[in-house]
């Protein structure tokens, strides 16, 4: 017997991957699926459904939704949990604002990425949410090198890099106190490479975004952004139209376009191989300061 | 990355986790910093920001290491505090870094690192020779059980590329790690901060002729330490979506799996056949270790997570108390007596540790008398558990050999372990059962009896079993003996070491789990040549009492025959039949019984044969009167 079968990286992530839900569904009371309805959260919702087949997914899907979203994200969100029969929970960002809890930015730069920690730590709580599994990955950036597969949090969401739980062979520890939570990254060692190439082998299904089209677009500080109604473009801001692709999908206020002409998955893949840029090099507000993203990390973004 | 991709060429890429670790200025963030950038592995913004960095805290060149010291914290104080992880991928392998700190008090950070690694990169720093903290990672990969070692002698710069200095620290090492339990260690002369045979050979070093770093890694064997012989498969999660289908979802631990195979399910001790193994890309014929499946059984029985699913002829050993290495991980020391949790495979469960048998001084190797353990210190402790454990030895086992111990009252991880094997204080033995059957095993009864073989052959079944060093004159003497009982008309069988490695056991290396196993299969080899008649005569290194112990149950009371063949190890490394000393000298090869590993002289041999005073012939006689 050959025992090369099923080595290759993305088979062995894979099987990781499964383990890591699977830990997650035994491990906790109420875990829920962040999902965002990019492709980091549509791989981890393929691993799901691999990890309990021929069962349903045992817990629900959470989007925390700005409210400035591109549409295609949300029919693609709207479809995948038709199709599959999964529960869905909606954290909203104007909620929070209509209740006063958060204030909207104004200016030219205004984004509501902020501001969709407070939803985001709020609709845990409402929910009791004690796990929820999170499509992050360490090489995205530098603050996320260090960060475990269950990422512990205290009764505020917070972050604390230097008293984080050693994680040893494949044992994950979760148990915690009352209120206290985790973040899981079932995803933790994928590559943006490995996800592309995890998506091209499956077959996997991806909102349109990510694929090369024609896009009316201008340009912020090198970053070309899409015209939405959710953005408050400047009188010298021009339009333009240009065949672009999204390499990440967030907030439209803040998601950076990439000229490309990918139109398909192994495009994509040539294209993320020679690239030059980080995925996140075109996330806006990565740029503010040099430590963003820990800073951010640390009050309870992922 | 390369910028042609073939056609799904990722498809064939395989995976190789290695750890880093070196002292706080071996230049190991340098070192790994240069890998992703001779490899083309970071990105234009990524470089841009180090560069910004490093101008403004007032360096001259673009500071590699920046790339990999990720908090804020650290990069102040310029230390890499916690366990980092890197990745990089070539057209061959995709590569995980787990970049563990060098500092001192970090010892928790390199066992972490260390516990999924499959290669050990160990830094040495050229200009200053090797320093007790590489000692120290060296023997911590060795305890953690890490297949390949790479001693990276780094900053060949600061010595002009100086063969002598590299010569000499690959001497020092070499000593060093005849203590240690390695068999695959290589030795590459660097410059990280120039980059001289990080990914391109080196000019400036032409008179080294190995491999590059990179080329090593890409090149080395992922597998190595895996358990392909023993099927474990700690239940995760009962996947049941209605009343027809009830799965038990988990990970291979070790070995593998096929419908049909008769199991046993632990703790109930119940056994049944898989029926199915499940997955949403259809049934499998085969899991492996590694493979995340689901299996279904042919008989309805109650199986929980914490259960384990083990072939039905090979189950771990089960005990309450054991002994392991156990790594302190937190400030609050270990207070014997004390309750904890104890995490092993998807179980968890009550502990005490009993006992510290002795803490390792992990700088000299040395034991010393320890009441508690601190943070960072390693030591041998008894554990009783309030349920049973099923476990392997965690040399030969290393997914159910581990554990993680939890304090209770703040949840955290606190120590780390591997267990040795069970707790002899209650004087039983105390090894994993290679050969423990369970008590439903019917062994069929051979066609043709034994006695009747012998009735026909004209003599008696016989088994000897040859031990000693190499070079000691076991091949010799059997060979002599052979000769003499075929000439008399006797049926008999040579099984010979170098034999079986080349057929049989071509696939085992020489792991202690590997040499365990390759005696174990020319046990029960031996085994069915005797029940056919035969005058077995074997002739294995075979070092262990342990394994030599596990031979015996094989064989009639009194049956199995221990000829220890006997003399000293200068007469052997001047005798040296297949030049292996000469090797182990050059330091081509290690683990040398008799020269680098040990040999467990036999307690109660039915013969000992001391070739300095014997001639063959008369060694052949005294073989021919136990024969009789």
């Amino acid at each position: 017997m050959s025992e090369l079968k099923n080595t290759s990286h993305l088979k062995q992530l894979e099987n990781e991957g499964i383990y890591i839900m699977r830990e997650v569904a035994a491990q906790f009371e109420r875990p829920v699926l962040l999902f965002s309805g990019g492709k980091d959260s549509i791989v981890m919702f393929h691993l799901a459904l691999k990890a309990f087949h021929p069962g349903r997914i045992p817990f629900p899907l959470m989007h925390v939704d700005t409210g400035h979203n591109f549409k295609e994200t949300i029919e693609f969100r709207d479809k995948l949990v038709k199709k599959y029969d999964v529960d869905l929970i909606i954290g909203s960002v104007q909620d929070s604002i209509d209740e006063g809890k958060v204030e909207e930015e104004t200016g030219p730069d205004a984004s509501r990425n902020a501001l969709q920690t407070v939803t985001l730590l709020d609709t845990l709580k409402k929910h009791q949410v004690d796990a929820a599994l999170g499509g992050g990955r360490r090489d995205e950036e530098k603050a996320r090198a260090k960060e475990r597969f269950f990422s512990h949090r205290d009764v505020f969401g917070q972050w604390d890099p230097k008293n984080q739980r050693p994680e040893l062979w494949n044992l994950y520890n979760g148990r915690k106190s009352q209120g206290e939570n985790f973040r899981v990254f079932p995803l933790s060692n994928w590559t943006e490479m490995d996800v592309w190439q995890y998506i091209a082998q499956e077959n996997i299904d991806i909102p349109s975004l990510y694929f090369a089209h024609d896009r009316k677009v201008f340009d912020r500080r090198g970053v070309w952004l899409a015209d939405t109604e959710f953005v408050n473009r400047m009188d010298e801001e021009k339009l333009v139209t240009k065949t672009v692709r999204f390499r990440t999908i967030g907030d439209a206020t803040c998601t950076g376009a990439v000229l490309s002409e990918a139109s398909d998955l192994e495009e994509i893949i040539q294209e993320v191989a020679s690239a030059r840029e980080t995925e996140r090099g075109t996330r806006h507000d990565d740029k503010r300061s040099e430590t963003a993203m820990e800073d951010r990390k640390r009050q309870g973004y992922f | 990355m390369s910028q042609q991709i073939e056609e799904n060429a990722y498809l064939n890429m395989d995976l190789l986790r290695f750890t880093t670790a070196g002292s706080v200025d071996d230049g190991k963030s340098t070192l790994i910093g240069r890998l992703l950038y001779d490899s083309k592995s970071i990105f234009q913004d990524q470089m841009e920001a180090i560069e910004k960095s490093s101008k403004s805290s007032g360096e001259e060149e673009v500071n590699l290491a920046l790339l990999t010291d990720g908090l804020k914290a650290e990069r102040e104080q310029k230390i890499t505090i916690d366990v980092a992880y890197r990745y990089f991928a070539t057209p061959k392998r995709k590569f995980i870094i787990a970049d563990t700190p060098g500092h001192t008090q970090y010892t928790r950070n390199m066992v972490t690192g260390a516990s999924t690694a499959d290669l050990a990169i160990i830094l040495v720093d050229a200009s200053k020779g090797l320093l007790t903290q590489s000692r120290r990672h060296a023997f911590i990969s060795s305890l953690l059980r890490i297949p390949h070692l790479v001693v990276a002698v780094n900053k060949m710069d600061l010595v002009d590329y100086d063969e002598k200095v590299f010569d000499e620290i690959v001497a020092d090492f070499r000593n060093f790690a005849k203590k240690l339990n390695v068999t695959d260690i290589s030795y590459i002369p660097i410059s990280a901060l120039k980059g001289d045979n990080v990914v391109e050979k080196s000019e400036r070093t032409d008179w080294y002729k190995g491999s590059t770093l990179l080329h090593h890694l890409e090149t080395v064997k992922v597998d190595a330490g895996k358990n392909v012989v023993d099927f474990r498969l700690p239940v995760q999660y009962v996947i049941r979506p209605n009343q027809n289908f009830r799965g038990f979802a988990g990970q291979v631990s070790s070995g593998h799996v096929r419908p049909g195979d008769e199991v046993t399910i632990l703790p109930s001790g119940l056994s049944t056949k898989v029926k199915e193994i499940v997955t949403r890309d259809g049934n499998l014929e085969a899991a492996f270790t590694g493979d995340s499946v689901t299996l279904t059984m042919e008989d309805e029985i109650d199986i929980s997570r914490g259960d384990m699913i083990v072939r039905k002829n090979n189950v771990p050993t089960i005990r309450n108390n054991f002994e392991a290495y156990l790594c302190w991980m937190n400030e609050k020391s270990l207070e014997p007596g004390k309750q904890y949790l104890i995490k092993q495979t998807t179980q968890t469960a009550k502990v005490f540790i009993d006992d510290i048998l002795y803490r390792i001084n992990v700088d000299s190797l040395s034991r010393e008398d320890a009441n508690k353990l601190e943070l960072n210190e390693i030591g041998r402790v008894k554990i009783q558990a309030s349920k049973p454990i099923f476990f392997d030895p965690y040399q030969i086992n290393q997914r159910t050999g581990s554990f993680i111990i939890i304090d209770p009252a703040t949840n955290v991880t606190v120590g780390a372990g591997m267990i040795r094997a069970g707790s002899t204080t209650d004087g039983k033995k105390s090894r994993g059962s290679i050969r423990k059957k369970s008590p439903n095993v019917v062994w069929e009864p051979w066609n043709i009896p034994r006695e009747e073989r012998e009735e026909r052959n004209g003599h008696k079944a016989k088994l000897l079993w040859f031990t000693g060093i190499s070079g000691s004159g076991k091949s010799t003497i059997a060979k002599a003996l052979e000769k003499k009982l075929w000439d008399d008309g006797k049926k008999t069988v040579l099984l010979d070491g170098d034999q079986v490695r080349h057929g049989l056991n071509g696939d085992l290396g020489f792991s202690a789990s590997d040499r365990r196993e390759n005696i174990r299969r020319v046990g029960e080899v031996a085994r069915l040549f005797y029940e056919h008649g035969n005058i077995v005569l074997c002739t294995f290194v075979s070092p262990f009492n342990a394994d030599r112990e596990d031979l015996k149950a094989l064989f009639p009371e009194g049956e199995f025959q221990i000829v220890h063949v006997d003399c000293s190890s200068e007469k052997a490394q001047d005798r040296d039949p297949k030049g292996l000393y000469k090797k182990a000298k050059e330091g081509e090869i290690i683990g040398l019984t008799g020269y680098d590993a040990d040999y467990e002289i036999p307690e109660n041999p039915t013969l000992l044969i001391d070739t300095e005073k014997l001639s063959v012939d008369e060694a052949v006689e005294e073989c021919m009167k136990i024969l009789s």
